[in-house]
C-alpha cells in the first residue's frame, strides 16, 4: 500500500437551513480513488469547484470522508485519535501566504508546529535551522514576515510544514497569488524537497507548466478523477483535455498543431527541447 | 495618515532593561503602580523619581519617547487637576464662587494627582518601549499560568494576543488599499461634517471586516494543519528562564517599594 490511500472517497458538503434541515447537498467528492507510493511528485489537476481542494483537505483531515476511506501512511483517517498523527505525517501549504504565517518573527513561525507537537527545545532550534535551510531562508531569519514578497512568504510557510518532518507534503495552490517569480522560487523549493529530501509531494494546481515535471498526474473534473498517468500520457491527449476546460502547455499545443499540419512529432511533447529535437528531425527526413 | 499608528512602540536598543526578562519587567510596572499610589511626603517623591530616572538613564531609550506618551493625555490632565483644585473643600478656602473654591488640600490635591499620572504614563510606556510584543505576551502567559487552574483561558489568550498584533499591519495594509479602491470610484472620505464621514466609513468597514473573518478561517485551518491543539503538551521554542539580572531586578523593587512605604511611615509632610 502507498503512503496515501483513497478508496471510493465521497464528500458532500450539506447546507442547512435555520431550522436545520438539509437544504442543498453539494457532492465534492464522488467515489475517488488515488494511490501515492512514498518519494513521488504528484500533480492534481483541475478546474475551479473540481474538488481538488476538498480531496487535500481530507489528506491532512482537516475534512472527514462523508464514505469511503482514505488511508495516509497506513492509518485511518476517520479515527478520532489518528488525526494529530495524520497531520503530522502529511503537512500542508495553503494558497495565501499571508494567512498561514502565525507569528511576527520568521523564525517563531517555523517553530510553530514543532512547538504544537512538543519537540524539546534544543530539538526545535535543529530543525528550524535545518528547515529555514532546506528552503534557503536562513538570511531572514529575524524578519517580520510582512516585509518579505509572495515568494518568501510562501517558502516560510513551506520551512514551517518542514520542521514537522512530514513524510509527505501536500501543497494547495501553494502559487495561484504570486508572481512568476515567485512561483518559480515555490516550484523549485518543492521540487529540491522531493529530490533531496525524498519528501512525498502533492501538487495541487490549474497551471498546466506546473504539472510537466511530475511522476503522475490525476485530472479532476466535478468531484471526479477524469484522467490519470504520467504528464506524457495526460498532454498526448490534447482534446480530451481541452473538454475539460484545461489549458494544455503552449509547447504541447504548437507540436500538436503541427502534426495536425502534417509533420511527423509524436505525441505527449512537453518541453521546448524535445520540440526542437523532433523539428529537426522532420527536417533531416525532408 | 493611517500608517502612523504604531502599536507597542518598542524601542529597539542594547540595554540591561531590554534584556530583562518580560515578567520582572511586569512584576516592576504592578509594584511601581503600588508605590506611586501610596507615597506620601516629599521624600517618598524623591525616592520615586530617583528610581524612575535610574532606569530611564539605564534603559537608553531618549527621554523625549516618554514625553510623546504624554501629548496623548493632556486634556486628561488638565481636566483632573481643574476637578481636584475646583471642587476640594479644605480648611483654608482662598477663592469661592458657588459650588466651585479653591482650597489648600485642593491645590494639594491636584499637585499630587498631576504627578502620579505622568509618572504612571511615563513608567508604564518605559515597559512598552523595551519589550516586544512577543516577550509581553510570552511573559503574560507565564506570569497569569496560575490562573489557569481556575479555568481561565491563559494560553488562548496570548495566543489571541500575539496574533492580534501579527494581523495589525495587514489589516492597516488592507484598509489602505480598500480606501484607495474606494477612491479610485469616487468616495469621498475627507470632507464634510462628522456624520458625513462617519458614514463614508461603512462601506470602508464592511469589505473589510468581511475579508478579516475570511482571513481568520484560513489561518484557524492552517493553525490546526499544524497540529495546533491549544495549549496542552506544548512546548518552547524560546522559554523563558530566569539569570542572576532578573533575580538582582526582583530584590531592587522589592527593596524600593519598602523604602517608599517606608518614607510615608517616617515622614508623610507635606501631605
Amino acid at each position: 500500500m502507498g503512503i496515501i490511500k483513497a478508496s471510493k472517497l465521497v464528500h458532500e458538503y450539506i447546507r442547512r437551513d435555520e431550522e436545520g434541515n438539509v437544504a442543498a447537498i453539494t457532492t465534492a467528492l464522488d467515489h475517488v480513488d488515488l494511490d501515492v507510493k512514498e518519494g513521488q511528485f504528484i500533480a492534481i489537476l483541475g478546474h475551479n469547484g473540481s474538488g481538488k481542494s476538498t480531496l487535500a483537505k481530507h489528506i491532512n483531515a482537516l475534512l472527514s470522508p462523508s464514505e469511503g476511506s482514505l488511508w495516509v501512511d497506513g492509518m485511518d483517517v476517520t479515527k478520532e485519535e489518528n488525526v494529530l498523527p495524520v497531520r503530522q505525517t502529511a503537512g500542508m501549504v495553503f494558497q495565501n501566504p499571508d494567512n498561514q504565517i502565525i507569528a511576527s518573527v520568521v523564525e517563531e513561525d517555523v517553530g510553530f508546529g514543532p512547538e504544537n507537537i512538543g519537540v524539546p527545545t534544543d530539538e526545535i532550534w535543529e530543525r528550524v535551522n535545518y528547515s529555514l535551510n532546506a528552503v534557503g531562508m536562513t538570511k531572514y531569519r529575524k524578519h517580520s514576515p510582512n516585509k518579505l514578497s509572495g515568494g518568501q512568504k510562501q517558502r516560510v510557510a513551506i520551512a514551517g510544514v518542514v520542521a514537522m518532518e512530514p513524510k509527505c507534503i501536500v501543497f494547495d495552490e501553494p502559487t495561484a497569488m504570486l508572481d512568476p517569480n515567485g512561483r518559480k522560487e515555490v516550484l523549485e523549493t518543492a521540487h529540491a524537497l522531493n529530490k533531496k529530501k525524498g519528501v512525498t509531494v502533492i501538487l495541487i494546481t490549474h497551471y498546466m507548466e506546473e504539472v510537466v515535471d511530475a511522476d503522475y498526474v490525476y485530472v479532476m473534473e466535478k468531484g471526479n478523477v477524469v484522467m490519470q498517468g504520467t504528464p506524457r500520457e495526460i498532454f498526448s491527449r490534447v482534446d480530451e483535455l481541452k473538454e475539460h476546460r484545461l489549458d494544455v502547455p503552449q509547447i504541447t499545443l504548437l507540436a500538436d498543431e503541427l502534426r495536425n499540419a502534417g509533420l511527423d512529432i509524436p505525441l505527449g511533447v512537453l518541453t521546448r527541447e524535445e520540440l526542437v529535437e523532433c523539428i529537426m528531425k522532420c527536417r533531416n527526413h525532408m | 495618515m493611517i500608517r502612523d499608528i504604531t502599536i507597542g512602540q518598542y524601542y529597539p536598543a542594547e540595554s540591561p532593561i531590554h534584556k530583562l526578562d518580560p515578567r520582572v519587567k511586569l512584576f516592576t510596572t504592578l509594584i511601581y503602580i503600588i508605590a506611586l499610589f501610596c507615597f506620601k511626603g516629599v521624600l517618598g517623591l524623591v525616592i520615586i523619581t530617583a528610581a524612575l530616572a535610574a532606569v530611564i538613564k539605564l534603559s537608553k531609550v531618549p527621554f523625549s519617547f516618554m514625553v510623546k506618551g504624554l501629548k496623548a493625555i493632556v486634556v486628561l490632565l488638565l481636566i483632573t487637576a481643574a476637578f481636584n483644585l475646583l471642587l476640594t473643600p479644605g480648611d483654608v478656602t482662598l477663592w469661592k464662587w458657588g459650588v466651585f473654591q479653591i482650597s489648600d488640600s485642593g491645590i494639594k490635591n491636584a499637585v499630587v494627582m498631576v504627578i502620579r499620572l505622568i509618572y504612571l504614563i511615563v513608567g508604564t510606556s518605559l515597559m512598552t518601549l523595551t519589550t516586544t510584543p512577543n516577550q509581553l505576551t510570552d511573559g503574560l502567559e507565564k506570569s497569569l499560568a496560575p490562573l489557569a487552574k481556575i479555568n481561565v483561558p491563559v494560553h488562548a489568550i496570548a495566543m489571541m494576543m500575539s496574533i492580534a498584533l501579527r494581523f495589525i499591519p495587514i489589516l492597516i495594509e488592507e484598509t489602505d488599499k480598500i480606501m484607495k479602491a474606494q477612491m479610485a470610484r469616487g468616495a469621498d472620505f475627507e470632507n464634510g461634517n462628522l456624520i458625513q464621514k462617519a458614514k463614508a466609513m461603512i462601506p470602508l468597514l464592511v469589505p473589510l471586516f468581511v475579508s478579516a473573518f475570511r482571513r481568520a478561517d484560513d489561518l484557524a485551518m492552517a493553525m490546526e494543519a499544524r497540529c495546533y491543539n491549544g495549549g496542552e503538551g506544548r512546548t518552547k521554542m524560546k522559554p523563558l528562564k530566569y539569570n542572576a539580572q532578573d533575580r538582582k531586578a526582583y530584590l531592587l523593587v522589592i527593596v524600593f517599594l519598602i523604602l517608599v512605604i517606608a518614607a510615608r511611615i517616617v515622614l508623610p509632610f507635606p501631605m
